[in-house]
């Protein structure tokens, strides 16, 4: 075999050319501006709901919307009280209901199923169509569950809690299924390698560490459901309500409804005690995220 | 073929091997001719699917010695050492024939449970894998894990460790992450938590290959001790370190399917050690060990 001499590399350039490392042709220029305008744009609408909110809300941000029911004949007193404690409640039955359950399964999924089997194939298709099905849908479906156990009266805790955990479930399950997958294959062998079973290797090393990854999934998917309103209108959710909820079986009303009985009502006073409503809700979603960020930024494990 | 504007010294050819032979740490040591046959491995066929991945293999592994599998990529090296406890199980589409004997026990039969057998035959990986917890916790987990009976947990991971010489460097702080190891270390961690639950024979999959020389240096040493105790067989890309430590030496190579062109691992050669690299028997391995290919 002839090889051929080999050719003379290129001269290299003596002199580097000056420059500030920025692409300055015209249409990445113009690409750049097209970002920055959608980004602004985004946050432009946002500061604005957020603050003509807050300037409406602002005269009703007081103890009464905290601690008075729902009033016709007082509207300058009408307060949130029923539907802070009824959103408090559906949140705390809407995690024990969807987050064992959206664990198992994409425990099931990731760390068990045999992903070749044409049954777990439509499983995971179906997760992935079920993530963007509109919210009313899962209201329906809890209403139908509900009358197939037998209870008419949907209105009540456990019902808004099945209709939102439906809602979040999917969420969940993806979430989680990331989270399992970040965990490195090697940890896994090195378990099994001991002798450990499939079993005890996800509960004592795959699931401790997927739990920063699980949580923050968790907590952005309740704080989705928490500004929920369609589902609970489906399922009949009072939204007039003068008593505290004391229990699953207790009919109740949450914050996202009040918000949308008030803004319908005629009166300026709850138009105003509406936007104070909003920033309460705000709040709350804002604090469920800013959770989240600290147990990702804590307990985040780096391989 | 000539090369232009270089001129090689290096002339590889009969000195290479020699000096690799003569590497041996222990030249002195006494070998059977014939392996006491703690496990082995007859005719022993991987499919990845339809992928022939290795092609009967038939070795025996000696009883407290070191048994090096080398060859180039592709070879099957890995995929023999991960059928020796089962490992090969945990991938979808693996499937083996043939018959991998420990204490005369054929692995693949029905009723033999993998997970006492991945207890019995003990894995260290290429990568460091320590578990994300303190150190005690990681050499207590395989005893945990697989319900052995203890006096005293605390006994036995110092025990773990000192057998995997990490012991006296580690002594202090127990509790403290096994991510604070440096790599070295945190392979010894890994040899000691797989002693720690006692099996006979320790696999070790390429265990230098991310380390530095000291702390391969500390392993091999680690690995003439242990060989007293347990039987090893470790895969190695290194071909000094197969001299330096394993008593004996197989070779594999990949060779090309005529119609599909799909690469099958197949054992070349079998020996001593000093007989592999100071008088392979075959064309191949002397190619192998001296440079020439791979």
């Amino acid at each position: 075999m002839a090889v051929a001499a080999p050719q003379r590399a290129p001269e290299a350039p003596t002199q580097l050319r000056p420059g500030r490392g920025r692409d300055r042709s015209p249409l990445s220029l113009f690409f750049v501006a097209g970002l920055w305008l959608s980004l602004a744009l985004a946050i432009v609408f946002l500061m604005t709901l957020i603050l003509t909110t807050a300037i409406d809300g602002a005269p009703r941000l007081d103890a009464n919307l905290f601690t008075e029911y729902d009033s016709t004949l007082f509207p300058e007193k009408t307060g949130a009280r029923a539907g802070i404690l009824g959103t408090m409640w559906l949140m705390v039955a809407t995690a024990l209901l969807a987050v064992p359950l959206g664990i198992a399964a994409a425990l099931y999924l990731e760390e068990f199923a045999d992903g070749r089997r044409w049954y777990n194939r439509l499983i995971e298709l179906n997760l992935q169509n079920l993530a963007a099905v509109p919210s009313v849908i899962y209201g329906m479906l809890a209403v139908a569950f509900m009358s197939l156990v037998g209870r008419n009266q949907t209105d009540i805790v456990i019902g808004g809690a099945l209709a939102l955990a439906l809602l979040i479930l999917p969420v969940i399950i993806i979430t989680t299924r990331e989270a399992i997958r970040a965990v490195p294959t090697e940890i896994r062998d090195a378990s099994l390698a001991l002798g450990a079973t499939p079993w005890q290797t996800a509960w004592r090393q795959v699931l401790p560490s997927a739990v920063p990854g699980i949580s923050t999934g968790t907590i952005l998917a309740l704080s989705r459901a928490i500004g929920e309103a369609a589902p609970l209108l489906l399922l009949g959710v009072a939204v007039s309500v003068r008593f505290d909820p004391n229990g699953l079986l207790s009919a109740f009303t949450a914050l996202p409804i009040q918000v949308f009985n008030w803004t319908a009502a005629s009166q300026d006073e709850y138009k105003t005690a509406a936007a104070a409503a909003i920033i309460v809700l705000l709040t709350m979603v804002l604090l469920l995220n800013g959770l989240a960020i600290y147990i990702r930024n804590h307990f985040q494990r780096r391989w | 073929m000539t090369s232009v504007g270089t001129t090689s010294t290096r002339q590889p050819g009969a000195a290479a091997p020699q000096a690799l032979a003569a590497a041996h740490a222990d030249a002195e040591r006494h070998l059977p001719d014939q392996p006491d046959p703690l496990m082995e491995a007859l005719a022993l066929n991987v499919y990845y699917g339809d992928f022939h991945a290795v092609h009967n293999v038939n070795l025996v592994f000696g009883k407290n010695e070191i048994t090096a599998l080398i060859g180039p990529s592709g070879c099957g090296k890995s995929t023999v050492l991960r059928c020796l406890n089962r490992m090969n199980d945990l991938v979808p589409g693996a499937r083996v024939e043939g018959e991998v004997n420990y204490h005369g026990l054929n692995l693949y039969t029905r009723d033999v449970d993998p997970i006492e057998v991945r207890r019995r035959i003990g894995m260290v990986f290429q990568k460091p894998n320590p578990f994300p917890k303190s150190i005690y916790d990681n050499v207590a987990y395989g005893p945990r894990v697989t319900g052995m009976k203890v006096d005293s947990m605390d006994d036995l991971v110092e025990q773990a460790l000192r057998g995997a010489a990490l012991w006296d460097e580690v002594k202090g702080k127990l509790k403290e992450s096994a991510y604070s190891l440096s790599g070295g270390q945190q392979q010894r961690l890994c040899i000691a938590r797989t002693i720690a639950v006692r099996p006979d024979v320790i696999l070790m999959d390429e265990p230098c290959s991310a380390l530095d020389p000291i702390a391969t240096s500390r392993i091999e040493d680690l690995m003439m001790t242990l060989r007293e105790e347990y039987t090893i067989v470790i895969v190695t890309h290194n071909m000094q370190q197969a001299a330096r430590i394993s008593d004996r030496t197989a070779f594999f190579t990949a060779q090309p399917d005529e119609t599909t062109g799909n690469r099958t691992g197949l054992l070349v050669e079998y020996d001593k050690t000093r007989q592999i690299f100071s008088n392979p028997a075959d064309r191949r391995t002397e190619d192998y060990i001296s440079g020439r290919f791979g």
